[in-house]
């Protein structure tokens, strides 16, 4: 297996991009991220687009050709491939991305996310987003997506005393970051009080308990690392890649308070790379509802299982924390547009690895973790990420 | 051997409204028309509840009761004046969630108000020649007023279920009779949403003749005298007119009140006599003798004399919430809620 | 939805039809062809069950931001319920007040309305549950007769 690279990110602000279509964020990420990489189009050899649902958000599937198209590259008759796993598309595309540079069938990979969600109502995002759960059996009944992850939120409170105030200081914690990032859909820092007096969603999950619809699109370049040189100075490497599945329903689970998902994935991720969890100096991971902050970063190995909201509580996930988590202000202030979740979190890790976070830097940051939840955490991808001294 | 009740379930929604809250919202006297009515509250089905979801429970209330395999049901009736689909039984819906399917028959009826004692009688037939082993009969609905009209202080929900069969016995129906005319006092025209009525012609030519002609029939036919009975259930459109006619008849207060329920539920049309039955056969004791009178519009009454059987002492009715129970645990929603969970307010998306 | 894609799972949203694997004794809902523990052993031995339909809450939530079918509703209910058999299923509780319903609640199967095809479409109709009220607790009170 050959060792693998990001040589260049780049990505969209995140929001309601009114005047830009798909296509549009999809070509301006992808172009970002080759111009960041210092190659051009005639020296990709794929692209992998992580997308969830064109089809429902723009009535438009086969996006991968689409975006290829776009690109220019139509000529040049690449293979163009789109993966889904809800909002874990994004990461499981850059796996894919990640698997065929190792494996040594390509050299440069494009890999890039994308998602168009404000072309519809808010009630047709809803309705599309609930399709990463059961259909038949959660949706069908009345079940939302925040309902489900409520109750994840009201079984934690119940085992481990989590309260609400904990769940607030994510959302907190998250615009406080999100502030300092340009390319973040919310850029303002809001008070406990905001967060705890908003409108509720489905309790206990408030407005500012929830990830916003978004539009994005980010894209990673990816080159064996021994070409990486070649491109730029300071490859960042992907040194451990994990997945793992988990039962589509949440009620099929013994446990709801946590994703075996992202613990097995994890454990994948961190074999691979040969690091503990305590090695891993920023996170990005997947606050689509702020209580699966707290349980990702249990799941995760950064925390003790039932006290992920004390650490919240404690700091320990602040900038200059323990473990910085979310530093690009997460799915809650940057944004979530579901397909491109997943690669936005890699730019995150990237820059912060780079030393180009700005505002937000994390001192010192050599190991960096990426960690996707598709669902309600049927899937779970994480990717670790190292500076090459 | 004749047929009779061998289980029998009742099912109440649980939201209420006052009279006065309508009252209020019309700028009429909520007291004056609860006084004229002696009706004080109504019941209010759920936004998930229709007449089949009614007489779903009040089946499963019955089959609680008691061990009968539901594939030995070889009959299913729902009497309603509001099915949920105009065509689509209402029975095969209920005959699937009971477990009764496949092989059976099932039908809709639809006569006002007297649809579910109607259903009773066929199943009665059925039984007795051998038909079928048990028939299930329900009268069940959500009926509506149009806003506004005085139909919409009483207009209710609610339902009751009765097996018929031979075995097990609770209630021995010894015989039943019926009054039927062709009297247009109330009437609903397809795609209609809320029927039409002819006011005070609903009284006498036609509330009051059809259960007083069936009433004295029955009585004739079996050789009774109101005294002969313990409880006289009669269809009760609001709590005056049941009073009146039981007087007019010669039967006493006591005679009704156990089986009087529209004071608090209000009208619940095809449940109305099935649910009255119900409250009477919560209490009744063997030996006790019951006289049942439906009446439906357009227009006809239904008339039941009922001896209750000592299997009555064997049979386990906590096994299903009593109608007391039902009329109890209640929740009050004000007329908004009302008219969001009737359907009066439309959404604009 | 279409028509067939309701009708199919009759069985199950009206009467808690599940499957229990005859190797290991396990109960599913809804139904499953394959035993997630015995695998390939359970092939052609998952039995259909009919559930009792009581059981208690395990987790749930209160949802006020709704799906479209259910806006006449909100703010709803929504849990997961533990049956007694040990498969737990998502379902609406309904009858209840939000500010009642806790972890461990005894609540029973009942039949509602789910949804509907549009006004002039099909109905949908399956499980919810309610509270297990013993007696009329819960209640706003004993109407006197006047």
């Amino acid at each position: 297996m050959r060792r693998v690279a990001i040589i260049g990110v780049g990505t969209t602000k995140f929001g309601e991009l009114w005047d830009k279509s798909l296509r549009d964020i999809g070509i301006e990420a992808g172009i970002k991220a080759i111009e960041d990489a210092n190659i051009s189009g005639s020296d990709i050899d794929a692209i992998y687009v992580g997308n969830m649902s064109a089809g429902n958000f723009i009535n438009q599937e086969h996006v991968a050709a689409l975006i290829a198209d776009y690109a220019g590259l139509a000529k040049r008759h690449i293979p163009a491939t789109r993966v889904e796993s809800a909002c874990a598309s994004g990461g499981l595309a850059l796996r894919h991305g990640f698997m065929a540079v190792a494996s040594g069938i390509h050299d440069i990979v494009v890999v890039g996310g994308a998602e168009k969600m404000t072309d519809v109502s808010g009630a047709d995002a809803t309705a599309t987003l609930i399709m990463a759960a059961d259909q038949e059996w959660e949706a069908f009944v009345g079940m939302t997506f925040p309902g489900l992850y409520a109750m994840m939120a009201v079984r934690h409170m119940y085992e481990y005393g989590t309260t609400k105030e904990q769940l607030a200081m994510v959302a907190v914690k998250n615009h406080r970051n999100g502030a300092l990032n340009p390319n973040a859909q919310f850029r303002r820092e809001i008070d406990l009080d905001t967060a705890l007096n908003a409108p509720m969603i489905a309790y206990p999950l408030g407005l500012y308990d929830c990830s916003p619809v978004t539009d994005g699109a980010s894209a990673v370049v990816l080159a064996p690392l021994e070409m990486a040189k070649k491109y730029t100075d300071t490859p960042i490497e992907i040194i451990g890649s994990g997945q793992a599945s988990e039962s589509l329903a949440l009620h099929d689970r013994e446990d709801i308070c946590t994703m075996k998902s992202t613990v097995f994935a994890a454990r994948e991720a961190y074999k691979m790379a040969g690091i503990m969890p305590s090695d891993v100096d920023v996170a990005e991971v997947h606050d689509c509802f702020t209580i699966n902050e707290i349980i990702a970063t249990e799941d995760l190995g950064f925390f003790k299982k039932g006290e992920g909201g004390k650490a919240v509580e404690e700091g320990l996930t602040e900038r200059d924390g323990e473990i910085p988590v979310n530093t690009s202000g997460g799915l809650k202030a940057k944004g979530h547009p579901v397909g491109a979740t997943g690669i936005a979190q890699a730019v995150e890790i990237v820059y912060q690895l780079r030393g180009e976070a700005g505002k937000r830097q994390v001192d010192g940051a050599e190991i960096g973790l990426a960690h996707n939840v598709g669902g309600t955490g049927a899937t779970a991808v994480v990717h670790i990420m190292r500076r090459v001294n | 051997m004749s047929a009779g009740i061998v289980s029998y379930g009742a099912y109440i929604p649980r939201y209420r409204i006052d009279v006065g809250e309508i009252a209020r919202v019309w700028g009429a006297d909520g007291e004056a028309r609860s006084k004229s009515l002696a009706v004080y509250s109504k019941s209010v089905p759920g936004p998930d509840e229709d007449t089949a979801t009614i007489a779903i429970e009040a089946a499963r209330n019955a089959l609680r009761r008691v061990n009968i395999d539901p594939k030995d049901i070889g009959a299913v009736f729902v009497g309603s004046e509001s099915h949920p689909y105009v065509v689509k039984p209402t029975a095969s819906i209920v005959a699937e969630a009971i477990g009764a399917t496949p092989y059976l028959t099932a039908a809709d009826y639809e006569f006002a108000c007297k649809a579910g004692t109607t259903a009773i009688q066929t199943c009665m037939a059925m039984v007795k020649s051998g038909m079928i082993k048990y028939g299930l009969a329900i009268g069940a609905d959500t009926s509506q007023g149009a806003p506004g009209d005085p139909l919409e202080y009483t207009a209710s929900a609610g339902g009751a279920a009765y097996i018929i069969g031979k075995e097990g016995v609770i209630a021995r129906i010894n015989h039943t009779v019926s009054y039927t005319t062709d009297t247009p006092d109330f009437w609903r025209r397809e795609g209609q949403k809320y029927p039409s009525h002819g006011g005070r012609f609903t009284g006498e030519p036609a509330y009051f003749k059809h259960i007083i002609n069936c009433t004295k029939h029955l009585m004739e036919s079996v050789g009774t005298k109101p005294s002969d009975y313990n409880y006289a259930v009669f269809h009760q459109p609001n709590g005056k007119f049941p009073m009146r006619v039981a007087k007019i008849l010669g039967f006493t207060k006591e005679q009704i009140t156990t089986g009087l329920l529209t004071p608090y539920i209000g009208n619940t049309y095809s449940g109305a006599v099935p649910l009255g039955l119900a409250a009477v056969l919560d209490v009744a004791k063997p030996g006790d003798r019951i006289i049942a009178v439906s009446f439906g519009s357009g227009a006809g009454s239904d008339a039941f004399d009922i001896t209750v059987e000592d299997e009555i002492e064997n049979y386990p009715r906590h096994m299903g919430p009593s109608v007391m129970e039902l009329v109890e645990n209640y929740k009050m929603v004000d007329y908004a809620i009302y008219a969001k969970f009737r359907r009066k307010i439309h959404l604009g998306v | 939805m279409a028509i067939p894609r309701f009708w199919r799972h009759i069985g199950s949203r009206y009467n808690l039809v599940g499957t229990k694997c005859k190797v290991c004794g396990k109960v599913y809902f809804p139904p499953r062809d394959v035993c997630p523990v015995c695998h390939r052993k359970s092939l052609g031995s998952m039995e259909r069950v009919k559930l009792s339909g009581s059981g208690k809450i395990y987790s749930y939530t209160v949802i006020h931001t709704p799906q479209k079918d259910f806006e006449m509703q909100t703010p709803y209910v929504m849990a997961i319920v533990e049956l007694d058999e040990g498969p737990r299923v998502t379902a609406q509780i309904v009858d209840c007040d939000p500010s009642e319903v806790h972890i461990g609640m005894r609540v029973r199967a009942v039949l509602r309305r789910i949804g509907e095809d549009g006004e002039g479409g099909i109905i949908y109709y399956g499980y919810k549950f309610v509270p297990e009220r013993t007696s009329a607790k819960g209640a706003q009170g004993h109407l006197s007769v006047k």
